[in-house]
């Protein structure tokens, strides 16, 4: 298979930190806080507090974009409450706290022996039951990212980030059960070709797929290494890199035929399906200075970091920071007592020698340094300046969206901005500014609207004055669909226009400071 | 409940700190110095010591004057770099007081009033050597005569007399010591109506030009572009601005010379003498003040080659990279604008 390249991108190794160690399991900490988090929309609980619940029992349905959440060991919903989460996008959520009874019972789907028969409903109504979301990190609902079918199938073994090692255990000890997975992503969606992809880093990894693979072949598989090179994993490089073809901006990878899944994803769709399990654990990787037993764990969902890093063996002495995810796109936790959820992959535990020292800020020196590594091919210091500067037409002249917040132009800039937290910033207060305006457009339509009504009051008003009738049903005027739109375009033109005698005020005051 | 202090992503320990490009910056000169030196004696390592010295001077008033704390900013070595570029343009005999007015023009004009490090949209270097430039042009043509060490002739105190002030000793004359740069003769004998093969047969000042297009020059040039290279390897500059340079120097100089070689210089002299190849791999490359995008690089480079030459030819300088340079930072803005890469996925439609 020809390997592509990806534009940008940084070496990090000899950063990584997760040793191919056996996957330990963790056990089930006395109080689980299962967080009830969905991607949009919120997930409600199904069960009541006092109720007993068993180990892959449904406790709640998602509302909007989510995925089912499941108990993850047998006990008590003792509480439902607002807690920290580890989550880049929220700080709380509410989370269903479970007293365990220390039996750990399953309550178990029944299996599909016969997937490769099944209908594709099926199958797809079973990943929907199981709650199986994306492992990699964004933790998206796998069924509905299946729902459409893709030639494409690309399962994403390419980690990447420093300190994450989880994907890596997986295919290494459960190579079967990712090959199987694969197996059954790539029926799902009837992909002609499925690509198992590794870094050319992880050989022990590559030869224990090989061998699944030449055990349990199906058609259109194939494996390919990929260059060690951050961030490989991403999903529009990693596409880039297998297809020679970018994603188009603003469009999924399935609009060009290409499903993305994590192989830890691959793994736990085929236990839903030929085991019946719901998703209640997945495996972590736990990393840092000082650590008596780093490595990779299989953690039940909400179980706090604190109960994880006793098991692990505590924590070291001076910890500097504590950090959910990998060392480049990880969230900075500001206490222990956060449970793992289903996209943390990683928990990072870096003492003054692994992190920026506190040094202050210095400006920008225009370097370029980020504009190589890029991998989004954007001018991260251009960005930065007319942020900076509160210049939101820049910012989107020069494709803030775009970015993917990877973090290779903050570790390169020898000033030390917080690069990726200014673009989070940026987004943010673009779309704030775009609800603004949609906001102000449609009172505006309102507005046109209604001084149509009136003007059509008026007019009758008078008509009846001249004619010296009263018909009693015209009294109310009918707003036509033509007089809505009439309505909006001259909004719009009203808006133009006073956007274009600012922009010519601006202009003028420019041009007086000039001379 | 263990608490920690949060901090934005990544979490990794610092690659490189502006102190370091800084400091990078300066090792790369010392090769260039090395020969400076011995064609040109210690006066040279004497100006470097004043510009520096005054750079920090007001580099240091400035940060009080703006409010701003002595550390990290006087330790992020840009001053001392502005001052090691300025005092590598100037003759090695220049009294104090140029290096103290130019470095008032670099550090406070160009640099804190447009807002210090990383604002200025000049390089502060090149603004100070074009104020004393214009304002001295006497004393910046007092070149002497590249030499090797022991040929000499003032010893080091006479030197220090000179530059603490501004007047050689008795038993010296500055028309003795200087020599017309390369560049100053085919500018003044050309004027004169003799031809190029003519001025570089004439046995006295034929010598100048030595094998590569000036004598001396050249190789002090060939010192600054092995320290180039140690830029590049250090990825604190960019190869498109020296690439682009050099690459449109020999471009557009070719084919004059090959049309007609009694008017056009050879291409080989354009690079070696004069500021070109400094300014390939130090000056024009500064980010600060050139174009952020890698087009930009390349026509910026491009730019500043093109008005060297131009103003080398029908200019009434010798040498115009110093105000190439700072033409072409005024591009700089309008060349980062026009030249935004294409972003990844920009550009193409997702229903094929």
């Amino acid at each position: 298979m020809r390997i592509h390249r990806f534009h940008g991108g940084l070496k990090l190794q000899g950063r990584y930190g997760a040793a191919p160690a056996p996957i330990r399991d963790c056990p089930p900490p006395p109080r689980l806080y299962v967080p009830l988090l969905a991607r949009e929309g919120k997930i409600e609980p199904i069960v009541a507090i006092g109720a007993r619940v068993l180990r892959g029992q449904c406790i709640g349905e998602p509302r909007g974009i989510g995925a089912r959440v499941h108990a993850g060991t047998s006990g008590t919903v003792i509480a439902i409450e607002q807690r920290d989460v580890a989550s880049s996008k929220f700080v709380h959520a509410s989370c269903m706290v479970i007293e365990a009874d220390g039996q750990d019972h399953w309550q178990r789907s029944p299996a599909i022996d016969d997937w490769r028969n099944a209908s594709r409903e099926t199958l797809l109504a079973r990943l929907h039951d199981a709650g199986i979301v994306g492992l990699g990190g964004a933790a998206f609902p796998v069924d509905i990212k299946l729902a459409a079918p893709a030639e494409t199938l690309i399962l994403n073994g390419a980690e990447c980030e420093p300190g994450i090692g989880c994907d890596r255990a997986l295919m290494i000890e459960r190579a079967r059960e990712v090959v199987q997975g694969a197996a059954l992503l790539a029926r799902i969606v009837g992909a002609r070709q499925t690509i198992i992809v590794l870094e050319d880093s992880l050989q022990d990894a590559h030869a224990a797929m090989e061998s699944a693979l030449r055990l349990h072949p199906f058609e259109g598989a194939a494996l390919a290494q990929v260059p060690t090179r951050y961030p490989q994993g991403g999903e529009r490089q990693l596409i880039q890199t297998l297809t020679g073809r970018e994603v188009p901006a603003h469009c999924l990878p399935r609009e060009i035929g290409v499903l993305c899944q994590n192989v830890g994803t691959a793994a736990a769709a085929w236990r839903a399906v030929a085991h019946g399990e719901a998703l209640t654990s997945r495996i972590v990787s736990i990393n840092g200075a000082g650590l008596t037993h780093p490595g990779n764990y299989e953690v039940r969902i909400g179980t706090p970091i604190a109960w994880l890093l006793e098991q692990v063996g505590g924590f070291p002495p001076r910890v500097a920071r504590l950090v959910a995810g990998g060392a480049m796109m990880g969230v900075a936790l500001p206490h222990d007592d956060i449970p793992i959820d289903a996209g943390c992959n990683g928990i990072q535990v870096l003492d003054e020698s692994m992190i920026k020292p506190p040094a202050p800020e210095m400006p920008c020196i225009r370097c370029g340094e980020c504009v190589r590594v890029c991998p989004a091919q954007l001018l991260p210091q251009q960005l930065f300046a007319n942020l900076m500067r509160d210049d939101s037409p820049r910012v989107q002249l020069h494709k803030l969206d775009a970015c993917i917040e990877c973090g290779c132009c903050a570790t390169v800039c020898p000033s030390q901005i917080p690069l990726v937290a200014w673009y989070r910033w940026g987004k943010l207060q673009l779309r704030e500014q775009t609800k603004a305006r949609e906001l102000s457009q449609a009172s505006r339509v309102r507005f046109e609207i209604r001084n149509v009504r009136l003007q059509r009051e008026r007019e009758e008003r008078i008509a009846q004055r001249t004619s010296g009738e009263l018909p009693a049903e015209s009294r109310v005027a009918t707003i036509t669909k033509s007089d809505v739109l009439a309505a909006i375009a001259r909004s719009r033109a009203r808006r133009d226009a006073q956007r274009r005698s600012q922009r010519d005020r601006q202009n003028s005051d420019g041009d007086g400071e000039g001379q | 409940m263990t608490t920690f202090a949060i901090a934005p992503a990544p979490h990794l320990p610092a690659r490189t700190t502006v102190r370091r490009v800084m400091g990078d910056v300066l090792i790369a000169l010392v090769p260039g110095v090395v020969a400076q030196v011995w064609y040109f004696g210690f006066g040279v390592l004497a100006q470097i010591a004043l510009a520096i010295f005054f750079a920090l001077i007001f580099e240091s008033a400035m940060l009080r004057l703006r409010g701003q704390t002595q550390r990290p900013w006087i330790g992020d070595l840009s001053a001392p770099v502005t001052g090691a570029l300025f005092a590598l343009c100037v003759p090695a005999w220049s009294p104090w007081w140029i290096s103290c007015i130019a470095m008032f023009a670099a550090i406070v004009f160009a640099k804190h009033l447009y807002g210090g490090l990383g604002k200025n949209i000049f390089n502060p270097a090149m603004v100070g050597y074009l104020v004393v430039l214009l304002a001295f042009p006497l004393a910046l043509a007092r070149w002497p005569a590249p030499a090797p060490p022991t040929a000499h002739a003032p010893g080091f105190g006479d030197l220090l007399q000179t530059i603490f002030s501004g007047h050689l000793p008795a038993s010296q004359n500055f028309d003795a010591l200087s020599q017309a740069t390369p560049l100053d003769t085919v500018k003044i004998e050309a004027a004169r109506g003799y031809t190029l093969a003519e001025i570089r047969g004439n046995p006295v000042s034929g010598q100048i030009f030595g094998d590569l297009g000036s004598n001396g020059w050249e190789w002090i040039a060939n010192w600054y572009a092995v320290g180039g290279l140690y830029l590049l390897w250090r990825r604190v500059i960019h190869w498109h601005v020296p690439v682009a340079l050099l690459g449109t120097t020999i471009l557009l100089t070719v084919p004059a010379w090959i049309i007609d070689p009694d008017v056009n210089p050879l291409p080989l002299q354009h690079v070696f003498s004069g500021g070109l190849m400094l300014a390939a791999f130090f000056i024009a490359t500064d980010p600060v003040t050139g174009a952020a995008t890698p087009r930009g690089r390349l026509i910026f480079g491009a730019g500043v080659a093109a008005l060297t030459l131009a103003i080398r030819r029908w200019g009434a300088y010798p040498d115009g990279v110093a105000f190439a340079v700072l033409l072409m930072n005024c591009c700089a803005p309008l060349l980062d604008r026009i030249t935004i890469p294409r972003a990844y996925g920009y550009g193409l439609s997702c229903d094929e």
